[in-house]
């Protein structure tokens, strides 16, 4: 069982929703697409529900021409930012109605209900009413009915962006684990590249209605093919910095200068882009050949367990992230020492050139 | 600008409320200081949302005082009591240009011309928003409209205090923290009193200085970024502070400490001693994620433990672990490796071993 998107486009006023896509989603994978609001995820979400039709292109479901076919005909659930229920009905009756629509027989609906209930922790809630819920719970009783039919394909768009991150954090856990065991296909859309780190499988970066790249989530992020998948699939984003290479030196931004060590010495001279993850830069230096650079901090930024500090000069400006609770004031003077082995190298067509070694261990 | 003092205050959307279930938010006591950034943070449902309300006098509490400056508000509306507000969604005048949208708040009280002009300049500079004074408000993007809202609070030169409701719901993600940053420096600018409600803890910690945990209609801890991470007042503080929260495991009394299962925690001789004085039988352990070591080599003080996931965040790694019958979070750092079912050993460095009798955290007595 799989889903294809073949050429897959679709303008609507001159304006491209969906760029050429070409993708292939296989039964039992659990595909997210990443990218920021206005990226097409919707759109070609749409598109493979059937809900729109295409400008250009074919959508292949096991081979077979399905462009175009009514959503009806087909086995697919969708679940939405909004958690849509039907207020009058039982949180039981809701999970329910898709089945009652099928015409299933009464034992398996009560089967069916109850098991799809337990997954998603909604089952001493059965008897209430959507409205009685909170919205976690509202959300869970709408998951439970897309996940009850056994649909062959299932949609999500962005379905947790309304809940409190405590919940959204513990609601991803639980559709990871759903998924492994289900033999649908699962697409979920996210502006977020940790929702996307932490569901795992498949990542697709979708930019301008546009395929970016795609592959299995840490091929993707720790290869990103180019400066915009670097800094799409990158929470707070890479920093970039361009830097000139020559026969004994790197300089960047016609600035800062430093022998060239490493995986360095192999760049041929020219110009390119330097990419570094904001919790690869350090505080204090690891290796005798970090590149050391003096900033000034703009903001400390703390999340409960980490600090994402924003530091500047007046050349660049750069987001570190680290572990635990850093409190500095703005201006405060700051040495950053960034890693030769993190640095991720792009040409200057922004083409990727080179990735991290990964330390010791740390086989792909 | 004001001190705010809430004074056993409690509210209660029931007329006839019979217990503690009734109320949104519990009898409490709490003063926001003049010129203080602070965050109002818990779930949905917890009552920050009531308080708020309460606080800028679109709610009337049913039981209790608010004091501005020390003096009684309570039957004050918004506008008598000179709160700005800033809500999820911007609210702006879409036909109006930003200038006249920035205006407007001036205009209504009566401020001459000339002063306008040069306070709308002013806070467009702040916000970066100068070059756009006189567009339309509504051909700007999401995160203009809503400066453009931020800007109409900041306006006034005579508010009393700027309260914040999840300001930055419908930001994008990328876009984030450089609103953050900049309502960050508007304070330190300003020194205006602000109250940030969210749920989320990121945007609670970056903007405040002291946070106020809520849960349940009550305020559970009151303390900065720092003490609400490294020693959380209440379990519901190490449960949702944190990615992923503070692993909590009820426990029993062992000599010399605590233990669960076949497990004995000793623990610091003042907690011992403290829990000798205690009757309660609700006891827990709490331990950050963070703080727990992860050895492949035992010693005296680890505990074998088996490897059951690692998932893997790019950033960071999150380990569960199996410890007798009790799972366990580690976070490590992205070079760990162990494999699935494999044995790892643990040890509890003793200052981060937070005791919690009745849900509360036991602390030392000075």
């Amino acid at each position: 069982m799989s889903l294809t998107l073949e050429n897959l486009s679709r303008t609507v006023d001159g304006v491209d929703y969906v760029r050429d896509a070409n993708l292939t989603f296989e039964a039992g994978s659990f595909n997210v697409l990443l990218g920021r609001t206005l990226a097409g995820k919707t759109s070609m979400m749409r598109l493979m529900a059937g809900l729109d039709k295409p400008s250009q292109g074919r959508l292949l479901y096991n081979g077979e021409d399905v462009t175009g076919q009514n959503v009806q005909r087909r086995n697919i659930s969708m679940i939405y930012q909004q958690f849509i229920n039907y207020p009058t009905l039982t949180v039981y009756e809701n999970i329910a109605s898709p089945l009652r629509l099928a015409k299933m027989a009464e034992s398996e609906i009560d089967r069916r209900v109850k098991e799809t209930a337990s997954m998603l922790q909604i089952e001493p809630l059965l008897k209430r009413y959507p409205l009685e819920l909170s919205g976690g719970q509202q959300q869970r009783t709408a998951m439970a009915r897309a996940l009850v039919k056994d649909a062959t394909l299932v949609l999500f768009d962005e379905p947790l962006v309304n809940l409190d991150y405590k919940l959204r954090e513990e609601l991803r856990a639980e559709l990871r684990d759903l998924f492994r065991e289900r033999q649908c296909i699962a697409v979920y859309a996210t502006t977020e590249a940790n929702e996307a780190l932490a569901l795992g499988g498949t990542t697709t970066l979708l930019h301008e209605g546009g395929v970016v790249q795609t592959g299995p989530v840490m091929e993707v992020y720790r290869a990103p093919v180019n400066t915009l998948a670097a800094q799409l699939f990158s929470e707070p984003p890479m920093n970039m910095v361009r830097g000139r290479v020559t026969d004994t030196e790197v300089t960047f931004d016609e600035y800062s200068h430093h022998a060239l060590t490493q995986e360095l010495e192999k760049l041929t001279p020219g110009d390119y882009w330097f990419g570094i993850r904001p919790s690869h830069i350090a505080l204090v230096p690891t290796n005798d050949d970090d590149l050391e650079m003096s900033m000034e901090v703009a903001l400390s930024e703390i999340s409960g367990s980490e600090t994402f500090m924003h530091v500047e000069n007046s050349h660049f400006e750069m987001v570190m992230q680290l572990m635990g609770v850093h409190q500095y004031h703005t201006g405060a003077p700051v040495k950053v020492y960034l890693p030769i082995n993190k640095l991720f190298v792009f040409d200057k067509d922004e083409q990727l050139v080179h990735t991290p070694s990964r330390v010791a261990g740390g086989a792909v | 600008m004001a001190e705010i003092q809430l004074k056993a205050l409690a509210h209660s959307y029931s007329d006839t409320p019979t217990g503690p279930d009734d109320y949104a938010i519990r009898q409490l006591d709490h003063v926001w200081h003049k010129g203080g950034a602070y965050a109002l943070l818990g779930p949905s449902g917890c009552g920050k949302s009531t308080m708020l309300n309460i606080i800028s006098g679109l709610i009337q509490p049913s039981e209790g005082e608010v004091l501005f400056d020390g003096k009684r508000v309570n039957e004050l509306s918004p506008r008598d009591r000179n709160i700005a507000q800033v809500f999820q969604f911007p609210v702006i005048y879409d036909s109006m240009t930003v200038y006249e949208n920035l205006a407007f708040p001036l205009k209504n009280n009566k401020v001459p011309a000339s002063r306008i002009k040069v306070r709308v300049q002013e806070i467009a500079e702040v916000l970066e928003i100068e070059d756009k004074l006189h567009k339309k408000a509504r051909n700007l993007t999401a995160d203009e409209k809503q400066k453009v809202s931020m800007g109409r609070g900041l306006v006034r030169e005579d508010v009393s205090a700027i309260l914040f409701d999840e300001p930055l719901t419908v930001i994008d993600p990328q876009l984030k923290w450089k609103l953050r940053r900049k309502l960050k420096q508007i304070h330190e600018q300003f020194d205006i009193t602000m109250v940030y409600v969210t749920h989320d803890q990121l945007e609670a910690s970056t903007f405040a200085d002291r946070i106020a945990v809520m849960y349940d209609g009550q305020v559970v801890q009151f303390g900065t970024p720092t003490e609400l991470f490294e020693a959380p007042n209440h379990t519901f503080v190490g449960y949702f502070i944190g990615s992923p929260g503070m692993n909590i495991v009820e426990v029993e009394r062992c000599s010399d400490g605590v233990c669960f299962g076949s497990t004995v925690l000793p623990l610091e001789s003042w907690q011992v001693d403290i829990l000798k004085r205690m009757t309660s039988g609700n006891l827990k352990i709490g331990i950050r994620p963070e703080f727990i070591e992860i050895s492949p080599i035992a010693s005296d003080d680890t505990y074998e433990a088996n490897v059951q996931d690692i998932e893997d965040l790019g950033t960071y790694k999150i380990v569960t672990v199996q410890l007798g019958e009790q799972e366990l979070k580690v976070r490590q750092n992205e070079e760990f490796e162990a494999s699935i079912d494999s044995p790892v050993h643990l040890s509890f460095p003793k200052q981060w071993l937070m005791l919690y009798v009745d849900e509360f955290l036991v602390q030392e007595q000075q």
